[in-house]
Protein backbone atom coordinates (compact mmCIF):
# COMPACT_ATOMS: atom_id res chain seq x y z
CA UNK A 1 0.00 0.00 0.00
CA UNK A 2 2.78 2.35 1.08
CA UNK A 3 4.65 1.42 -2.11
CA UNK A 4 1.68 2.17 -4.35
CA UNK A 5 1.13 5.51 -2.68
CA UNK A 6 4.79 6.46 -2.99
CA UNK A 7 4.63 5.60 -6.67
CA UNK A 8 1.56 7.81 -7.18
CA UNK A 9 3.10 10.67 -5.26
CA UNK A 10 6.60 10.57 -6.73
CA UNK A 11 6.18 9.29 -10.26
CA UNK A 12 2.59 9.99 -11.30
CA UNK A 13 2.02 13.31 -9.54
CA UNK A 14 5.58 14.44 -8.82
CA UNK A 15 6.80 13.21 -12.22
CA UNK A 16 10.27 12.17 -11.09
CA UNK A 17 10.59 10.30 -14.42
CA UNK A 18 10.26 13.60 -16.26
CA UNK A 19 13.00 15.09 -14.11
CA UNK A 20 15.29 12.16 -14.98
CA UNK A 21 14.32 12.35 -18.66
CA UNK A 22 15.10 16.07 -18.95
CA UNK A 23 18.39 15.47 -17.11
CA UNK A 24 19.35 12.68 -19.53
CA UNK A 25 18.45 14.79 -22.56
CA UNK A 26 20.59 17.66 -21.30
CA UNK A 27 23.49 15.28 -20.67
CA UNK A 28 23.06 13.81 -24.17
CA UNK A 29 23.33 17.33 -25.55
CA UNK A 30 26.75 17.45 -23.97
CA UNK A 31 25.74 19.68 -21.07
CA UNK A 32 27.03 19.19 -17.56
CA UNK A 33 24.07 19.17 -15.21
CA UNK A 34 26.24 19.80 -12.17
CA UNK A 35 26.94 23.26 -13.58
CA UNK A 36 24.73 25.84 -11.86
CA UNK A 37 23.41 27.35 -15.09
CA UNK A 38 22.57 23.98 -16.55
CA UNK A 39 20.97 22.92 -13.26
CA UNK A 40 18.76 26.01 -13.40
CA UNK A 41 17.83 25.17 -16.99
CA UNK A 42 17.14 21.57 -15.97
CA UNK A 43 14.79 22.70 -13.18
CA UNK A 44 13.09 25.24 -15.45
CA UNK A 45 12.37 22.84 -18.33
CA UNK A 46 11.25 20.05 -16.02
CA UNK A 47 9.02 22.26 -13.89
CA UNK A 48 7.33 24.06 -16.80
CA UNK A 49 6.48 20.77 -18.50
CA UNK A 50 5.32 19.21 -15.22
CA UNK A 51 3.05 22.11 -14.30
CA UNK A 52 1.58 22.38 -17.80
CA UNK A 53 0.73 18.66 -17.76
CA UNK A 54 -0.77 18.91 -14.27
CA UNK A 55 -2.72 22.03 -15.23
CA UNK A 56 -4.21 20.48 -18.35
CA UNK A 57 -5.27 17.25 -16.65
CA UNK A 58 -6.55 19.00 -13.51
CA UNK A 59 -8.42 21.84 -15.18
CA UNK A 60 -10.05 19.41 -17.59
CA UNK A 61 -11.35 17.16 -14.81
CA UNK A 62 -12.29 20.07 -12.56
CA UNK A 63 -14.13 21.93 -15.32
CA UNK A 64 -16.10 18.79 -16.12
CA UNK A 65 -17.23 18.63 -12.49
CA UNK A 66 -17.84 22.39 -12.40
CA UNK A 67 -20.17 22.18 -15.39
CA UNK A 68 -22.67 20.61 -12.98
CA UNK A 69 -22.51 23.58 -10.62
CA UNK A 70 -22.99 26.90 -12.46
CA UNK A 71 -23.48 29.78 -9.97
CA UNK A 72 -27.12 30.03 -11.01
CA UNK A 73 -27.67 26.51 -9.71
CA UNK A 74 -25.51 27.04 -6.62
CA UNK A 75 -27.71 30.02 -5.78
CA UNK A 76 -30.86 27.94 -5.99
CA UNK A 77 -29.38 25.16 -3.83
CA UNK A 78 -28.16 27.65 -1.21
CA UNK A 79 -31.46 29.47 -0.94
CA UNK A 80 -33.01 26.30 0.50
CA UNK A 81 -30.72 26.29 3.55
CA UNK A 82 -30.48 28.47 6.65
CA UNK A 83 -27.98 29.10 9.43
CA UNK A 84 -24.60 27.48 9.82
CA UNK A 85 -25.55 24.68 7.44
CA UNK A 86 -25.94 27.24 4.67
CA UNK A 87 -22.48 28.64 5.42
CA UNK A 88 -20.84 25.24 5.34
CA UNK A 89 -22.61 24.38 2.11
CA UNK A 90 -21.62 27.73 0.59
CA UNK A 91 -17.98 27.10 1.47
CA UNK A 92 -18.19 23.62 -0.06
CA UNK A 93 -19.93 24.80 -3.22
CA UNK A 94 -17.32 27.55 -3.47
CA UNK A 95 -14.80 24.82 -4.22
CA UNK A 96 -16.70 23.43 -7.22
CA UNK A 97 -18.49 26.46 -8.67
CA UNK A 98 -16.58 28.12 -11.49
CA UNK A 99 -15.93 31.69 -10.47
CA UNK A 100 -13.65 34.44 -11.69
CA UNK A 101 -13.34 37.88 -10.21
CA UNK A 102 -14.73 39.38 -13.42
CA UNK A 103 -18.16 37.99 -12.55
CA UNK A 104 -18.11 38.92 -8.86
CA UNK A 105 -20.62 41.73 -9.36
CA UNK A 106 -23.29 39.69 -11.16
CA UNK A 107 -22.69 36.98 -8.58
CA UNK A 108 -23.10 39.36 -5.69
CA UNK A 109 -26.26 40.80 -7.20
CA UNK A 110 -27.63 37.34 -7.90
CA UNK A 111 -26.94 35.97 -4.42
CA UNK A 112 -28.18 39.05 -2.56
CA UNK A 113 -31.31 39.59 -4.61
CA UNK A 114 -32.24 35.95 -4.07
CA UNK A 115 -32.36 36.73 -0.35
CA UNK A 116 -29.21 34.86 0.60
CA UNK A 117 -27.74 36.36 3.79
CA UNK A 118 -24.40 38.16 3.53
CA UNK A 119 -22.74 35.46 5.63
CA UNK A 120 -23.48 32.83 3.00
CA UNK A 121 -22.33 35.02 0.12
CA UNK A 122 -19.06 35.73 1.88
CA UNK A 123 -18.46 32.12 2.89
CA UNK A 124 -18.69 31.45 -0.84
CA UNK A 125 -16.48 34.40 -1.78
CA UNK A 126 -13.72 33.39 0.64
CA UNK A 127 -13.68 29.70 -0.18
CA UNK A 128 -14.01 30.10 -3.94
CA UNK A 129 -10.53 31.47 -4.76
CA UNK A 130 -8.77 29.94 -1.75
CA UNK A 131 -9.72 26.29 -1.97
CA UNK A 132 -10.59 24.16 -4.91
CA UNK A 133 -9.96 20.67 -6.16
CA UNK A 134 -6.91 21.96 -8.00
CA UNK A 135 -5.21 23.17 -4.84
CA UNK A 136 -5.93 19.84 -3.13
CA UNK A 137 -4.22 17.83 -5.86
CA UNK A 138 -1.37 20.29 -6.41
CA UNK A 139 -0.51 20.53 -2.72
CA UNK A 140 -0.68 16.76 -2.44
CA UNK A 141 1.83 16.38 -5.27
CA UNK A 142 4.32 18.71 -3.65
CA UNK A 143 3.81 18.48 0.10
CA UNK A 144 2.01 15.20 0.55
CA UNK A 145 -1.60 14.19 1.08
CA UNK A 146 -1.82 15.20 4.76
CA UNK A 147 -0.89 18.78 3.96
CA UNK A 148 -3.27 18.89 0.97
CA UNK A 149 -6.26 17.65 2.94
CA UNK A 150 -5.55 19.83 5.97
CA UNK A 151 -5.13 22.90 3.74
CA UNK A 152 -8.53 22.39 2.14
CA UNK A 153 -10.16 21.69 5.49
CA UNK A 154 -8.71 24.81 7.13
CA UNK A 155 -9.61 26.93 4.09
CA UNK A 156 -13.22 25.81 4.47
CA UNK A 157 -13.11 26.58 8.20
CA UNK A 158 -11.94 30.15 7.49
CA UNK A 159 -14.71 30.56 4.93
CA UNK A 160 -17.40 29.42 7.37
CA UNK A 161 -16.08 31.45 10.32
CA UNK A 162 -15.46 34.50 8.11
CA UNK A 163 -19.01 34.42 6.81
CA UNK A 164 -20.36 34.07 10.34
CA UNK A 165 -18.34 37.04 11.60
CA UNK A 166 -19.64 39.19 8.74
CA UNK A 167 -23.19 38.12 9.62
CA UNK A 168 -22.73 39.28 13.22
CA UNK A 169 -21.10 42.55 12.19
CA UNK A 170 -24.46 43.65 10.75
CA UNK A 171 -23.14 44.98 7.48
CA UNK A 172 -26.37 44.88 5.49
CA UNK A 173 -26.15 48.65 4.98
CA UNK A 174 -22.75 48.20 3.37
CA UNK A 175 -24.05 47.07 0.00
CA UNK A 176 -23.89 49.44 -2.95
CA UNK A 177 -27.14 50.56 -4.56
CA UNK A 178 -26.30 48.56 -7.64
CA UNK A 179 -26.84 45.41 -5.57
CA UNK A 180 -29.88 46.60 -3.62
CA UNK A 181 -31.85 47.77 -6.63
CA UNK A 182 -31.47 44.59 -8.60
CA UNK A 183 -34.53 42.43 -9.12
CA UNK A 184 -34.37 38.70 -8.56
CA UNK A 185 -34.97 36.08 -11.22
CA UNK A 186 -34.42 32.38 -11.32
CA UNK A 187 -33.53 30.79 -14.59
CA UNK A 188 -33.42 27.23 -15.73
CA UNK A 189 -30.14 25.47 -16.01
CA UNK A 190 -29.76 24.67 -19.69
CA UNK A 191 -29.43 20.96 -20.09
CA UNK A 192 -25.96 19.90 -21.09
CA UNK A 193 -25.17 16.49 -22.45
CA UNK A 194 -21.92 14.57 -22.08
CA UNK A 195 -20.46 16.10 -25.23
CA UNK A 196 -21.35 19.66 -24.12
CA UNK A 197 -19.58 19.09 -20.82
CA UNK A 198 -16.48 17.69 -22.52
CA UNK A 199 -16.53 20.70 -24.84
CA UNK A 200 -16.84 23.03 -21.88
CA UNK A 201 -13.99 21.28 -20.07
CA UNK A 202 -11.78 21.47 -23.16
CA UNK A 203 -12.47 25.17 -23.70
CA UNK A 204 -11.81 25.93 -20.03
CA UNK A 205 -8.58 23.97 -20.11
CA UNK A 206 -7.23 25.78 -23.18
CA UNK A 207 -8.32 29.18 -21.91
CA UNK A 208 -6.82 28.65 -18.47
CA UNK A 209 -3.57 27.44 -20.02
CA UNK A 210 -3.42 30.51 -22.26
CA UNK A 211 -4.18 32.83 -19.34
CA UNK A 212 -1.91 31.19 -16.78
CA UNK A 213 1.07 30.21 -18.94
CA UNK A 214 2.94 33.51 -18.48
CA UNK A 215 2.49 33.20 -14.71
CA UNK A 216 3.88 29.68 -14.82
CA UNK A 217 6.98 30.89 -16.69
CA UNK A 218 7.52 33.70 -14.20
CA UNK A 219 6.79 31.42 -11.24
CA UNK A 220 9.13 28.67 -12.41
CA UNK A 221 11.75 31.28 -13.30
CA UNK A 222 11.68 32.63 -9.76
CA UNK A 223 11.62 29.07 -8.45
CA UNK A 224 14.73 28.17 -10.50
CA UNK A 225 16.44 31.29 -9.24
CA UNK A 226 15.72 30.42 -5.60
CA UNK A 227 16.62 26.78 -6.23
CA UNK A 228 20.10 27.37 -7.55
CA UNK A 229 21.20 30.89 -6.73
CA UNK A 230 19.77 32.15 -3.45
CA UNK A 231 21.83 31.00 -0.45
CA UNK A 232 19.99 28.64 1.89
CA UNK A 233 20.90 30.87 4.85
CA UNK A 234 18.94 33.81 3.45
CA UNK A 235 15.73 31.88 2.90
CA UNK A 236 15.99 29.95 6.15
CA UNK A 237 16.81 33.16 8.01
CA UNK A 238 13.89 35.18 6.68
CA UNK A 239 11.22 32.53 6.14
CA UNK A 240 12.48 29.73 8.34
CA UNK A 241 12.22 28.92 12.03
CA UNK A 242 14.49 31.71 13.14
CA UNK A 243 12.13 34.49 12.13
CA UNK A 244 8.90 34.49 14.18
CA UNK A 245 7.33 36.99 11.77
CA UNK A 246 7.99 34.94 8.63
CA UNK A 247 4.31 34.10 8.18
CA UNK A 248 3.22 37.72 8.50
CA UNK A 249 5.92 38.81 6.07
CA UNK A 250 5.00 36.14 3.52
CA UNK A 251 1.31 37.09 3.73
CA UNK A 252 1.97 40.80 3.27
CA UNK A 253 4.24 40.17 0.27
CA UNK A 254 1.70 37.81 -1.27
CA UNK A 255 -1.43 39.95 -1.05
CA UNK A 256 -0.76 42.54 -3.79
CA UNK A 257 0.54 39.84 -6.11
CA UNK A 258 -1.91 38.60 -8.65
CA UNK A 259 -1.26 35.04 -9.50
CA UNK A 260 -2.59 31.60 -9.92
CA UNK A 261 -1.91 28.58 -7.77
CA UNK A 262 -0.12 27.00 -10.74
CA UNK A 263 2.29 29.93 -10.85
CA UNK A 264 2.93 30.04 -7.09
CA UNK A 265 3.56 26.32 -6.64
CA UNK A 266 7.12 26.34 -8.08
CA UNK A 267 8.06 29.27 -5.86
CA UNK A 268 6.59 27.54 -2.82
CA UNK A 269 8.39 24.32 -3.64
CA UNK A 270 11.76 26.03 -4.05
CA UNK A 271 11.36 28.06 -0.85
CA UNK A 272 10.50 24.94 1.13
CA UNK A 273 13.55 23.13 -0.25
CA UNK A 274 15.70 26.03 0.89
CA UNK A 275 14.55 25.83 4.47
CA UNK A 276 11.45 28.01 4.61
CA UNK A 277 8.78 26.70 6.95
CA UNK A 278 5.73 24.95 5.48
CA UNK A 279 3.17 27.29 7.03
CA UNK A 280 5.07 30.34 5.85
CA UNK A 281 5.11 29.03 2.30
CA UNK A 282 1.42 28.12 2.39
CA UNK A 283 0.52 31.55 3.79
CA UNK A 284 2.30 33.10 0.82
CA UNK A 285 0.34 30.92 -1.61
CA UNK A 286 -2.98 31.62 0.05
CA UNK A 287 -2.31 35.36 0.08
CA UNK A 288 -1.47 35.40 -3.62
CA UNK A 289 -4.50 33.38 -4.72
CA UNK A 290 -7.16 34.71 -2.32
CA UNK A 291 -6.62 38.45 -2.30
CA UNK A 292 -5.50 40.45 -5.29
CA UNK A 293 -5.90 44.04 -6.38
CA UNK A 294 -8.03 43.33 -9.48
CA UNK A 295 -10.56 41.24 -7.55
CA UNK A 296 -10.74 43.78 -4.72
CA UNK A 297 -11.38 46.61 -7.18
CA UNK A 298 -14.22 44.56 -8.69
CA UNK A 299 -15.67 43.77 -5.29
CA UNK A 300 -15.55 47.43 -4.30
CA UNK A 301 -18.20 48.12 -6.95
CA UNK A 302 -20.66 45.91 -5.09
CA UNK A 303 -19.80 46.61 -1.44
CA UNK A 304 -18.84 49.69 0.56
CA UNK A 305 -15.34 50.28 2.03
CA UNK A 306 -16.21 49.17 5.57
CA UNK A 307 -17.40 45.74 4.53
CA UNK A 308 -14.54 45.42 2.05
CA UNK A 309 -12.07 46.20 4.84
CA UNK A 310 -13.68 43.61 7.11
CA UNK A 311 -13.50 41.03 4.32
CA UNK A 312 -9.81 41.76 3.71
CA UNK A 313 -9.10 41.73 7.46
CA UNK A 314 -10.74 38.32 7.95
CA UNK A 315 -8.83 36.84 5.02
CA UNK A 316 -5.46 38.18 6.23
CA UNK A 317 -6.02 37.06 9.80
CA UNK A 318 -7.20 33.63 8.65
CA UNK A 319 -4.21 33.15 6.37
CA UNK A 320 -1.76 34.16 9.10
CA UNK A 321 -3.38 31.82 11.64
CA UNK A 322 -3.29 28.91 9.20
CA UNK A 323 0.33 29.71 8.44
CA UNK A 324 1.37 29.50 12.09
CA UNK A 325 -0.69 26.36 12.60
CA UNK A 326 1.08 24.63 9.70
CA UNK A 327 4.47 25.73 11.02
CA UNK A 328 3.54 24.16 14.34
CA UNK A 329 2.34 20.93 12.73
CA UNK A 330 5.11 20.70 10.12
CA UNK A 331 7.05 17.88 11.90
CA UNK A 332 3.92 15.71 11.73
CA UNK A 333 3.01 16.56 8.13
CA UNK A 334 6.12 16.24 5.99
CA UNK B 1 -43.53 35.26 -46.25
CA UNK B 2 -40.88 33.22 -44.42
CA UNK B 3 -41.84 32.49 -40.83
CA UNK B 4 -38.21 32.61 -39.69
CA UNK B 5 -38.12 36.37 -40.14
CA UNK B 6 -40.84 36.91 -37.59
CA UNK B 7 -40.36 34.26 -34.94
CA UNK B 8 -36.93 35.51 -33.82
CA UNK B 9 -37.90 38.88 -32.37
CA UNK B 10 -34.74 39.77 -30.50
CA UNK B 11 -31.30 38.41 -29.74
CA UNK B 12 -29.09 39.66 -26.92
CA UNK B 13 -25.62 38.87 -25.67
CA UNK B 14 -25.23 39.51 -21.94
CA UNK B 15 -21.70 40.20 -20.82
CA UNK B 16 -19.27 42.74 -19.51
CA UNK B 17 -17.56 43.18 -22.86
CA UNK B 18 -14.93 40.56 -22.15
CA UNK B 19 -13.23 38.62 -24.94
CA UNK B 20 -15.49 35.63 -24.42
CA UNK B 21 -18.56 37.85 -24.79
CA UNK B 22 -17.25 39.15 -28.11
CA UNK B 23 -16.55 35.62 -29.28
CA UNK B 24 -20.11 34.60 -28.45
CA UNK B 25 -21.41 37.66 -30.30
CA UNK B 26 -19.38 36.73 -33.37
CA UNK B 27 -20.61 33.12 -33.28
CA UNK B 28 -24.19 34.35 -32.98
CA UNK B 29 -23.82 36.74 -35.90
CA UNK B 30 -22.30 33.98 -38.02
CA UNK B 31 -25.17 31.66 -37.11
CA UNK B 32 -27.77 34.29 -38.04
CA UNK B 33 -26.18 35.02 -41.39
CA UNK B 34 -26.02 31.29 -42.15
CA UNK B 35 -29.73 31.02 -41.41
CA UNK B 36 -30.51 34.18 -43.37
CA UNK B 37 -32.10 35.88 -40.35
CA UNK B 38 -31.66 39.62 -40.13
CA UNK B 39 -32.55 40.21 -36.48
CA UNK B 40 -29.88 42.55 -35.06
CA UNK B 41 -27.73 41.32 -32.16
CA UNK B 42 -27.79 43.51 -29.06
CA UNK B 43 -24.90 43.50 -26.60
CA UNK B 44 -26.03 44.18 -23.01
CA UNK B 45 -23.21 45.26 -20.68
CA UNK B 46 -25.18 46.84 -17.83
CA UNK B 47 -24.91 44.68 -14.69
CA UNK B 48 -28.43 45.50 -13.49
CA UNK B 49 -29.83 44.58 -16.86
CA UNK B 50 -27.85 41.33 -16.84
CA UNK B 51 -29.07 40.53 -13.32
CA UNK B 52 -32.63 41.10 -14.52
CA UNK B 53 -32.24 37.91 -16.51
CA UNK B 54 -30.97 36.02 -13.45
CA UNK B 55 -27.61 35.44 -15.11
CA UNK B 56 -24.49 35.29 -12.94
CA UNK B 57 -21.98 33.74 -15.29
CA UNK B 58 -21.30 35.58 -18.49
CA UNK B 59 -21.47 35.49 -21.44
CA UNK B 60 -25.12 34.56 -21.84
CA UNK B 61 -27.30 34.31 -24.92
CA UNK B 62 -30.89 35.56 -24.85
CA UNK B 63 -33.33 34.80 -27.66
CA UNK B 64 -36.84 36.27 -27.55
CA UNK B 65 -36.18 37.40 -23.96
CA UNK B 66 -35.41 33.88 -22.89
CA UNK B 67 -31.99 32.87 -21.54
CA UNK B 68 -30.94 29.90 -23.65
CA UNK B 69 -27.31 29.62 -22.53
CA UNK B 70 -24.96 31.14 -19.97
CA UNK B 71 -21.37 30.79 -18.87
CA UNK B 72 -20.33 29.25 -22.18
CA UNK B 73 -18.96 30.46 -25.48
CA UNK B 74 -21.18 28.62 -27.93
CA UNK B 75 -20.06 27.40 -31.32
CA UNK B 76 -21.86 28.58 -34.45
CA UNK B 77 -23.60 25.20 -34.78
CA UNK B 78 -24.82 25.34 -31.17
CA UNK B 79 -26.39 28.74 -31.79
CA UNK B 80 -28.02 27.49 -35.01
CA UNK B 81 -29.53 24.55 -33.10
CA UNK B 82 -30.93 26.85 -30.43
CA UNK B 83 -32.46 29.21 -32.95
CA UNK B 84 -33.96 26.29 -34.89
CA UNK B 85 -35.44 24.91 -31.66
CA UNK B 86 -37.10 28.20 -30.77
CA UNK B 87 -38.39 28.60 -34.30
CA UNK B 88 -39.79 25.06 -34.11
CA UNK B 89 -41.67 25.83 -30.90
CA UNK B 90 -43.22 28.88 -32.53
CA UNK B 91 -44.36 26.96 -35.60
CA UNK B 92 -46.15 24.38 -33.44
CA UNK B 93 -48.04 26.92 -31.37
Amino acid sequence: MRLIWDFIQNQLLGMKWLNDLVGKLLTLMGLDISNRWIASLHFFVYDVIKIVILLCVLIFIISYIQSFFPPERTKRILSRFRGLGANILAALLGTVTPFCSCSSIPLFIGFSSAGLPLSVTFSFLISSPMVDLGSLVLLTTIFGVKTGVLYVFLGLVIAVIGGTIIEHARMENQLEDIVLNAPSFDIDTPELNFRDRLDYAKTQMLETLKKVFPYILVGVGIGALIHNWIPQDWVAGILGGRNPFGVVLATIIGIPMYGDIFGTIPIAEALLAKGALLGTVLAFMMAVTTLSLPSLIMLRKAIKPKLLALFIGICILGIILIGYLFNLLQPYLI
Amino acid sequence: MTPSQNTIKNIKILGSGCTNCNRLEQATKDALSKLGIETPVEHVTDFIEIARYGVMSTPALVINDRVVSYGRVLKVDDVINMIEKIKGEHNVS
